[in-house]
């Protein structure tokens, strides 16, 4: 009798904590890991080399933006890949609905339409990006990244300029 | 005495404040994850799905299981997150998945058919209404991403409770 109350209270203290931190990861705060090198030096600045993902960065992504979905220039984003719904990116705007976008590699100039946006990797070399899919739905946004959490010397909050570039045009 | 009596009655009243407040907190949480992972209720109006659904309004459920898992295709009734606006839904019927070949015509643009191959990731979806739906027809397919949850039931109006078939 003792053992049975005691893993029905642990269940429910269990089943409490999941959906509470659901809720919360859900509409406030989360973190997520940084997987690959298309936002170095930013995030993994070192994985940019073959040496592999040593340490992956953890970083603070806010939803308090999904509210308005209000962005600014220079926001780091969490958004749902538009070729495949399982994958999510973290990139950069560079571009907000309604305004006109020069493209630096073929110096193309084109609207951006409403409710998209236009997002780059900072590392350019290698990065699956809008030069590769074009225009972001808003809607597929999931997150502004505010900080990075882990590893403990890279703690800090994460600029909304890009590193030795141009913010945009 | 009377001090000891009054702080014991002052911390049992701050325990019962608290146990209301962790209620009340759970229940909010239940409601979100129900809501956002089970099935949620949502109030359609306009005349794009004319046929299908009222002019009026109508309350139906849409549940969240299908899109997650990818099971979700030709014919579906889904709710998705406008391309123009991320605040607003639509509701509007899959017609085309990612690779098929659709071909359409506006009839307020002309009598010219197009015929469009949906990328991947994507997929076209149509009003049932074609003379009054603003759709993939004006704006082009929709990423997966943006499908919120696939219509199964409808709650209101009454004489029309149950089941939506494809």
């Amino acid at each position: 009798m003792g053992t049975r109350n005691f893993l029905w209270n642990f269940t429910k203290k269990f089943v409490t904590f999941g959906l509470i931190t659901v809720t919360v990861s859900d509409r406030y705060v989360t973190v997520v890991p940084v997987r690959g090198g298309s936002m170095s030096p930013t995030f993994n600045p070192k994985t940019s080399s073959s040496t592999g993902n040593i340490s992956d960065d953890y970083v603070l992504v806010e939803k308090f933006c999904l509210n308005k979905y209000k962005f600014s220039h220079g926001d780091v984003v969490v958004f749902r890949s538009p070729l495949n719904h399982k994958e999510t990116h973290i990139k950069r705007i560079v571009a907000l609905p309604g305004e006109w976008f020069g493209n630096r590699q073929n110096y193309d100039v084109l609207k951006i339409p409403e409710g998209h946006c236009w997002v780059e990797g900072d590392n350019t070399a290698s990065s699956m990006d809008s030069k590769s899919f074009g225009p972001v739905v808003l809607g597929l946004i999931r997150g502004r990244v505010t900080h990075v959490v882990w590893p403990p010397h890279r703690i800090g909050a994460v600029k909304s300029t890009p590193p030795e570039r141009l913010s945009s045009l | 005495m009377k001090f000891v009596n009054y702080i014991s009655q002052w911390r049992s009243a701050a325990k019962e404040a608290l146990d209301h407040t962790a209620i009340t907190l759970k229940f909010l949480c239940w409601l979100h994850v129900t809501n956002n992972y089970l099935c949620s209720p949502t109030h359609v109006y306009g005349p794009s799905m004319l046929p299908t659904l009222n002019l009026a309004g109508d309350v139906i459920l849409a549940e969240h299981l299908s899109p997650r898992i990818g099971k979700v295709g030709h014919g579906d009734l889904v709710v998705v997150r406008s391309p123009l606006n991320p605040n607003r839904n639509l509701t509007k019927r899959i017609v085309g998945m990612e690779g098929d070949t659709v071909t359409f015509f506006d009839p307020l643009r002309g009598d010219a058919t197009q015929t469009v191959v949906v990328p991947k990731g994507h997929v076209w979806i149509q009003g049932d209404n074609i003379y009054a739906s603003h759709d993939s027809r004006h704006f082009g397919p929709i990423p997966y991403g943006l499908i919120q949850g696939k219509v199964f039931f409808r709650v209101w109006p009454l004489d029309v409770f149950g089941r939506i078939d494809q």
